[in-house]
């Protein structure tokens, strides 16, 4: 089985962003980055189902596109045991709306032929979460969202989707399919100092956007970036924390009545 | 022909709010670009629900039927959609942001070579729509520059439904002219005109098989009916810190709750996890700790009379839907709040 993971870099979670002067975006220049959290999920996915698979054929190839910045985050895939990976080229990344960069990513993973082609269920930076669904439409496969848990079966896949306020249900589709991760599913592994050594030695293609031949102009455009409104008024409790504690606590009893 | 359409779940029996709020948002936008609203719902036996839209809100309504719809598949679902909307040409699509829409929306409008502006929290002049970026921390927004239909999904709770619910039929909005489907006789003198479109699927169109829907375990948990709940999320760092945030519940006779990153680590079992995902709660006080805020924990908990958040980051949008606020370390803030609890109680 070829498992394809479609992967994203994003600013890292913690960083501070601050929006450009332009106000089209924020200011890159210090940030931090980190691979999209349902996307490890995702990876995570495809190397326990290489795990469990008896075929000795099983791989996994990861796929991402952007700058030269996401080297890193495919070689963090790579080390957690990926066995190798498509970098697609591509500076303008943020002109691209979500179908120009499925336009890429379907065009870059058609070659391989794939069995599964698994991603996060959105990203945490632009959080459309429709770059999979899209792939899939332009692929012919059938797909299903919000994935925690992939089984392999003689004709296909059985897969568990999460649906709202606690429930679930199970899927069953036909391979070749594209399927989104939702976190939580398994356990996400770090990599092992030798998983890190070996994927200094591990193929990473490198594809030129511009190659790759698909339409980029985008039908939606960010006019500009804001901080969002405040729907409540706060009161922020100033001092050291035994003082704001105590100012919490005054609120609570008095004002509040629900201590 | 132009014109507004906008997409109805009906789910256990029940047009949901959410539903209701992507028709008040639709009727926004027909209000703005002098359009008319039709709504469309899909399934095998619709009649009923199209008879309680018609009743509250004008313009068409559509019963897109075949028995191949019965039950949800994103093949289903698109395939009809599609062919409704190359028939009628509405020139926006409106979605209420489920899941079941995150499924196949996408893959519906890129069949039309366009964008799912997906998540929508606002409709500004232009038509301008506002979305949330980096887990809420900013807001971007997008117009819709594609050629084709402009296919939009609103977040839960962004629009309000009560105007749609309780005097959408004083609304002003024109009625879109009856298609060659056939109007129906309306249930009644002020109810819309329904239509029936039947779409063609073959049944080997439809490559998914769903199974039912069923819920993981029993709860043990009722977090929705506890007044007082403190919800810890990914800034207690690790499991080992847990009971400091449980001494705060402990003293204030609370539940213990939390977002789903702490769930997703196997910190705290699922059934105390608050969200989209998870429970939706509204107690009297809600202590957000560690929690950055993000889109998919507030909507399980912004109904909540009083909100506390503790969080290093002043800028986490927590803070956004707080009544009170402290900026500084939870490793410190939480046990003097335990303490100033416990005098407090004495």
């Amino acid at each position: 089985m070829k498992i394809i993971v479609a992967i994203k870099q994003v600013p890292d979670r913690d960083a501070l962003v601050r929006i450009d002067s332009a106000g089209k975006w924020i200011e890159e220049a210090d940030l931090q980055y980190a691979l999209n959290e349902s996307d490890a999920y995702a990876l995570e996915e495809a190397l326990q189902l290489k795990e469990k698979s008896a075929a000795a054929d099983c791989e996994v190839i990861v796929v991402s596109a952007g700058p030269e910045r996401v080297g890193t985050t495919i070689r963090e895939a790579l080390a957690k045991g990926a066995d190798r990976a498509i970098q697609i080229a591509c500076d303008d990344l943020g002109a691209r709306d979500a179908l120009g960069v499925a336009r890429l990513l379907a065009a870059a993973v058609k070659p391989e032929n794939p069995d599964l082609i698994l991603t996060g269920l959105q990203s945490e930076d632009l959080g459309l979460g429709q770059t999979g669904v899209i792939v899939a439409e332009l692929l012919g496969l059938p797909h299903a969202t919000l994935i925690l848990h992939v089984e392999k079966t003689e004709t296909g896949l059985t897969v568990k989707r999460e649906l709202e306020e606690g429930w679930f249900q199970t899927i069953e589709l036909p391979t070749p399919a594209l399927l989104t991760i939702q976190s939580g599913g398994n356990k996400l592994r770090y990599a092992t100092l030798m998983g890190i050594k070996r994927a200094k030695t591990k193929e990473v293609r490198m594809v030129v956007a511009d190659d790759l031949g698909v339409d980029s102009s985008p039908v939606m455009s960010l006019e500009k970036l804001t901080m969002p409104q405040k729907q409540k008024s706060t009161q922020m409790l100033p001092g050291t924390a035994k003082e704001a504690a105590a100012a919490l606590v005054e609120k609570l009893k008095f004002e509040e009545r629900v201590l | 022909m132009s014109g507004i359409l906008v997409v109805v779940e009906q789910r256990a029996g029940r047009i949901a709010r959410i539903s209701w709020e992507a028709v008040e948002a639709g009727q926004g936008l027909g209000t703005q670009l002098g359009l008319p609203v039709s709504t469309v719902l899909l399934g095998s036996e619709t009649e009923s629900f199209a008879a309680e839209i018609a009743a509250k809100i004008p313009g068409n309504v559509i019963r897109a039927e075949h028995p191949q719809l019965a039950q949800y598949s994103a093949d289903g679902y698109t395939l009809a959609l599609q062919q409704l909307i190359e028939k009628d040409r509405p020139t926006q699509v409106v979605f209420p942001h489920t899941y079941q829409v995150r499924d196949y929306a996408p893959a519906l409008a890129a069949r039309f070579g366009q964008v799912l502006i997906s998540d929508v929290i606002a409709i500004g002049d232009g038509p301008v729509f506002t979305r949330q970026l980096l887990q809420g921390r900013l807001n971007g927004t997008y117009r819709h520059t594609g050629r084709g239909p402009c296919f939009i999904s609103v977040q839960a709770g962004a629009f309000r439904a009560d105007s749609v619910l309780y005097q959408g039929t004083t609304s002003v909005v024109p009625q879109m002219p009856t298609n060659e489907g056939g109007a129906l006789a309306p249930a009644g003198n002020s109810s819309a005109p329904i239509s029936i479109f039947a779409p063609t699927i073959d049944p080997c169109q439809i490559r998914t098989r769903p199974s039912q829907p069923f819920r993981a375990s029993s709860q043990t948990v009722d977090l929705a009916s506890s007044p007082l709940i403190v919800s810890v999320g990914r800034g207690i760092k690790d499991a080992e810190n847990l009971p400091l945030v449980q001494a705060l519940a402990t003293a204030l006779g609370a539940e213990l709750a939390a977002s789903r990153p702490i769930c997703d680590n196997g910190w705290l079992p699922l059934e105390r996890q608050v969200g989209s995902s998870g429970q939706t709660v509204a107690p009297k006080l809600y202590l957000a700790i560690g929690i950055s805020g993000a889109i998919q924990h507030l909507v399980g908990m912004k109904g909540s009379q009083c909100v506390v958040a503790i969080n290093k980051d002043p800028d986490a949008p927590i803070f956004e839907i707080a009544d009170y606020g402290i900026v500084g370390d939870l490793f410190e803030v939480v046990p003097a709040l335990t303490e100033a609890v416990k005098a407090a109680k004495l």
